[in-house]
């Protein structure tokens, strides 16, 4: 079975909700969206204080290349376009709703029905997607239609599909491939057509073999898709150990995986990509897993964007008592929460309670260079010194170390024996470090 | 034995006077002509290599001076007018007279003043902390608390006080190099004249969200209200961005400003008491700099 | 690092039954004086947090027991744990920031300060076996060939000299020399414990044990009347506690596995080397020191392979 070669680690998988259907959360009381929902510039806002809106509406449109368009999950009234704090901590501008109604725009088709006919042209499906709102599901909310675009003279031979899920915990992938699999592979097929690319491959981690099993009958039909069954090895899920583990190849250092002939999107995406194109639904909801080992209905939900994360919890049996942290994502590289009015976001793949006696950290103790944090390093960097050298701020060293190549899988963190802070320091050696590329850039 | 002796004393001289004879020639062949001017500069700088000039390392600085015709652009922080003077005259140059400065930790988000609202147990550093969060109070801006300016500092004139969990300048110590104002991730510190008797007055806050959700996280923060500005009969107060600020060269130490602020954001440092009461009588003003 | 320890359990009874408490009373001195030395370094010198209890001066206060021999007077033992932590260790900054192996440290700062009591090794007597007297000493198994072959003996008669222990016992530990380097079963089978829990990996030990074999069988190939064999080389001596127990030592070896075998290549030769021509009968500690101050270099050198260093299309 295929896997990556370098590094990994293997966390306990903890997939609480693996068997849990995905269920519809109630519509919350008043939604807060945030502006800026992808990578790249700030959305400007379509709407104003006191306007109605519907369902789908469009309510921020993205202004560059590397933005994206933000939709209206409710129908109601607009009663605040404001800075509001969001999962950072931070304030940033949002859009806040009070809910009236369940009231959609005519153009979208809600009917269950499955439309599996592609009518669409490779403009038309781009197109489709820049004007859904579409972004990377997986977490880092990536705009889709700028990886479709492929730059002049490249051209894409794979596509990837992210099946894989290695983040412990997480389930909402498993489920949407287990529930929706028909959607999925006509969103692949989709996405297919767009990139005009002859073969596509769907890894997942064999800790799934329902969903392997599953997808792998539905694709009979489809001799160009094939699903790659991966050994479970975290973290198989980023774009370039997928990349490694499918097809082999290696995507240079700095450069995008397109240098290799590939595109990789997310399961979720695919799905997204289905109800954008066939369906004219913007990304207005998502699946999250909402989990925790302490709390009583660890649940898949189908959530609409902008719903505030106390929501989940409640609707999942409510804030245990001995929560230490809450955490938007998965426990190896999510983030920890500071309000449960953070809302939900396009990237938010779960919601994870961890217990207070786990999400404490221990003291760290000394360094003994044992270099576990070396062998695990799914990139082949030093992360002890790749720390110092932030530690100390010698950046210049930091970038020769190909700080950058980080993915910030944390897999060096979870492994080190003194309980050492590497990513700590790491994440903010990159922060510095591309600060002082820029401003080199600029000079 | 004795020709064993002998031996080594005429062969270790032997390699002694050739060394001696390379080595001249050698100091001959690479001597550098420098201005003898530099060493005497040097020689009057303090010698501590703080940067606070602006350039890698007082040597640095003393060709510097050396260099340029005019000093007004160049001043060594850390010993102020008297040394500038010193060196002026040997470089045959005039100096304004500068006014000592001295660090000022804008923030007065105590335990008391802005509590606790979380955790935060990541790496021991405010630039970490900063990327990642606001920080345990809530506040965007506030002091984080966990000692980057303490560790720039060269001249052990910064530490975070134990019960406030905020940095005190030591008044004594403090040479106004600059260091802890790069260090700040937050940029809270900043340079501000020493004032007469030490006595300063200072917006104590750099938040730049409105009222309310200012004062949520932190009781003693500028609001904005800009009451202050109004009552400033010398122009000294500005509002940017919901947040007042006080120019120190306008500034007459008139005490009109800090008794209006409705949060107590503004401080009065090293004044004699006044009898009237404050504005707010609920706020637990601390004295960052009382060392 | 109480792994170690526990891995070091079958060697300190091996050493106890052949030695007795003479044994013991090095073990126990040895220890309490590294625990000791750290604990006051780091309370009253450094004035930091103290972390006796991280077990790092109890593996130090072992393995500086198992590099003397059973008879050494107490104050040298005492002025070892010293050199070996205070000098080390804890000038260098504590745990993980020494450059060489605090024990192997002290072990050679004794051995060049006090050749004498440091070579006089008393004669291995299984426990109640024979009375136990300081009259009894004699060399080490390398001491024979040292010795033998500098008055021109072949290696053939040095083995069949009376006291020569021979392979077996060289194995089981009936041998003169160190209190811990004496059985080579002992300290196999605490290496397996410390493979089983994953505490070292394969490549020092491999590497260590695979130059110093093929260096040494090249030599016994050339003449076996002047060179010892491998497996004698392998039995006799250090060779086994340092190749499993301190060139091991995570803090002063290479971080990567390619720098993992580089140090082990080298310090398999460079012990071979000394063994064969050096002063000393014994090369192990001086390989692994010499080797130590080479790791900086090794991790500068050797890096691991990057991920998308070089394409892998086509």
């Amino acid at each position: 079975m295929r896997t990556f070669k370098i590094g990994g680690v293997h966390p306990p998988e903890l997939k609480l909700s693996a068997d849990r259907e995905i269920e519809l959360l109630p519509l919350p009381a008043k939604v807060i969206i945030p502006l800026s929902q992808s990578l790249g510039a700030p959305s400007r806002a379509a709407i104003q204080k006191g306007d109605l809106v519907k369902v789908g509406q469009l309510i921020a449109k993205g202004e560059s290349f590397i933005s994206s368009n933000v939709h209206s999950s409710v129908s109601g009234k607009v009663t605040r376009i404001d800075d509001v704090m969001d999962s950072s901590g931070y304030r940033r501008p949002a859009v806040l709703i009070d809910v009236e109604g369940d009231e959609w725009e005519e153009s979208i088709d809600r009917s269950p029905d499955l439309k599996s006919e592609i009518t669409a042209s490779s403009e038309e499906i781009i197109r489709k997607i820049y004007d859904m709102g579409v972004v990377g599901l997986g977490g880092a909310t990536f705009p889709s239609h700028v990886k479709l675009r492929l730059p002049e003279g490249k051209k894409a031979e794979y596509l990837l599909i992210n099946g894989v899920e290695c983040e412990p915990y997480l389930t909402a992938d498993h489920r949407v491939m287990l529930e929706q699999g028909e959607e999925v592979i006509t969103g692949i097929r989709l996405l297919m057509r767009a990139l005009a690319v002859e073969k596509a491959f769907i890894g997942i981690e064999n800790n799934k073999p329902d969903a392997i099993h599953h997808l792998q009958q539905l694709c009979i039909p489809f001799p160009e898709i094939e699903v790659v069954p991966l050994k479970v090895k975290y973290p198989q899920g980023g774009e370039k150990q997928l990349i490694k583990a499918v097809t082999g190849r290696e995507t240079p250092s700095g450069k995008l995986p397109l240098e290799v002939g590939c595109v990789v999107q997310n399961v979720g995406t695919a799905l997204a990509v289905y109800e954008a194109v066939q369906k004219n639904k913007p990304l207005i909801d998502r699946v999250v897993t909402v989990t925790g080992k302490k709390l009583d209905r660890p649940s898949n939900l189908r959530v609409r964007i902008g719903t505030p994360v106390g929501n989940l919890i409640e609707y999942a049996g409510g804030l245990p008592e001995d929560t230490g942290k809450v955490i938007s994502g998965g426990p190896m590289m999510g983030k920890a929460l500071s309000s449960l009015d953070v809302p939900v976001v396009k990237g938010t793949s779960g919601i994870l309670l961890m217990p207070g006696i786990e999400s404490k950290r221990a003291a760290p103790l000394n360094c003994i260079r044992c270099g576990r944090c070396v062998t695990v390093c799914p990139m082949g960097l030093e992360p002890i010194l790749l720390a110092q050298l932030s530690e100390n701020f010698l950046f210049e060293k930091a970038e020769k170390e190909r700080i950058m190549d980080c993915i910030e899988c944390g897999s060096c963190q979870y492994t080190c024996p003194a309980g050492r802070p590497l990513l700590d320091y790491i994440r903010l050696g990159k922060n510095k470090t591309g600060i002082m590329i820029r401003n080199r850039g600029k000079k | 034995m004795n020709e064993t002796l002998v031996f080594a004393v005429i062969s270790l001289s032997a390699i002694g006077v050739i060394s001696a004879v390379i080595l001249y020639f050698v100091a001959q062949k690479f001597k550098i002509i420098e201005d003898p001017r530099i060493d005497l500069v040097s020689e009057k700088l303090p010698g501590a290599n703080c940067g606070g000039c602006g350039l890698a390392g007082c040597r640095a600085f003393a060709e510097q001076l050396v260099k340029s015709s005019d000093l007004s652009a160049l001043n060594c922080p850390v010993g102020g007018s008297e040394v500038m003077k010193e060196v002026a005259s040997i470089l045959g140059l005039e100096v304004e007279e500068k006014e000592p400065l001295i660090a000022v930790v804008r923030c007065n988000g105590s335990r008391v003043n802005a509590p606790q609202k979380m955790i935060y147990d990541g790496a021991e550093s405010c630039a970490f902390a900063h990327a990642l969060g606001t920080g345990e109070s809530g506040c965007p801006t506030g002091c984080l608390g966990l000692g980057d300016c303490v560790v720039s500092c060269n001249f052990d004139a910064i530490y975070i006080s134990p019960e406030t969990g905020l940095p005190v300048v030591s008044d004594e110590n403090c040479v106004a190099c600059g260091a802890c104002v790069k260090a700040c991730p937050r940029n809270i510190i900043e340079l501000r004249k020493k004032g007469k008797k030490d006595r300063r007055i200072y917006v104590s806050c750099v938040n730049t969200e409105k009222g309310g959700p200012a004062r949520k996280n932190c009781q003693v923060a500028c609001i904005g209200c800009g009451k202050c500005v109004k009552e400033c009969p010398f122009d000294a107060i500005t509002l940017v961005n919901n947040l007042a600020y006080i120019d120190y060269d306008k500034c007459r130490l008139c005490r009109k400003c800090a008794p209006v602020c409705p949060t107590g954001a503004i401080l009065e440092i090293n004044f004699p008491l006044k009898k009237e009461k404050p504005a707010d009588p609920g706020i637990a003003v601390e004295n960052p700099t009382v060392v | 690092m109480y792994g170690v320890v526990i891995a070091m359990i079958p060697a300190i009874l091996v050493s106890v039954y052949f030695f007795g408490l003479d044994a013991a009373r090095v073990f126990l001195i040895s220890i309490l004086a590294c625990l000791f030395f750290e604990w006051f370094i780091q309370k009253y010198l450094i004035k930091g947090q103290v972390t006796i209890n991280d077990g790092s001066a109890l593996v130090t206060g072992v393995l500086l027991a198992f590099n003397v021999p059973a008879n050494l007077p107490a104050w040298i033992l005492i002025i070892g744990a010293l050199a070996a932590i205070g000098i080390a260790k804890m000038s260098f900054g504590g745990l993980g920031k020494n450059p060489f192996n605090p024990a192997l440290v002290g072990r050679v700062f004794l051995l060049i300060s006090f050749p004498v009591q440091m070579t006089t090794w008393p004669k291995p007597q299984a426990l109640f076996e024979a009375p136990l007297t300081d009259a009894l000493s004699g060399p080490t198994t390398l001491g024979f060939f040292k010795e033998g072959l500098m008055k021109g003996e072949s290696v053939q008669e040095i083995m069949h000299n009376p006291g020569f222990p021979g392979y077996v016992n060289d194995f089981l530990g009936a041998q003169g020399g160190s209190l811990g380097e004496i059985s080579a079963f002992a300290l196999l089978l605490g290496a397996a414990y410390m493979f089983y829990r994953k505490i070292i990996t394969w490549h020092i030990p491999v590497s260590y044990l695979g130059s110093a074999v093929i260096f040494s069988g090249i030599l016994w190939l050339v003449d076996p009347t002047r060179f010892i064999d491998p497996l004698m080389h392998l039995l006799a001596g250090g060779m086994i506690l340092g190749v499993f127990y301190m060139a091991t030592d995570m803090v002063t070896s290479p971080i990567t596995a390619k720098g993992q075998l580089i140090f082990g290549t080298g310090a398999g030769l460079l012990t071979i080397l000394i063994r064969v021509w050096g002063v000393y009968p014994e090369g192990v500690s001086f390989a692994i020191l010499i080797m130590n101050a080479f790791t900086p270099l090794i991790n500068m050198a050797f890096k691991p392979k990057r991920f998308g260093e070089r394409m892998a299309h086509g």
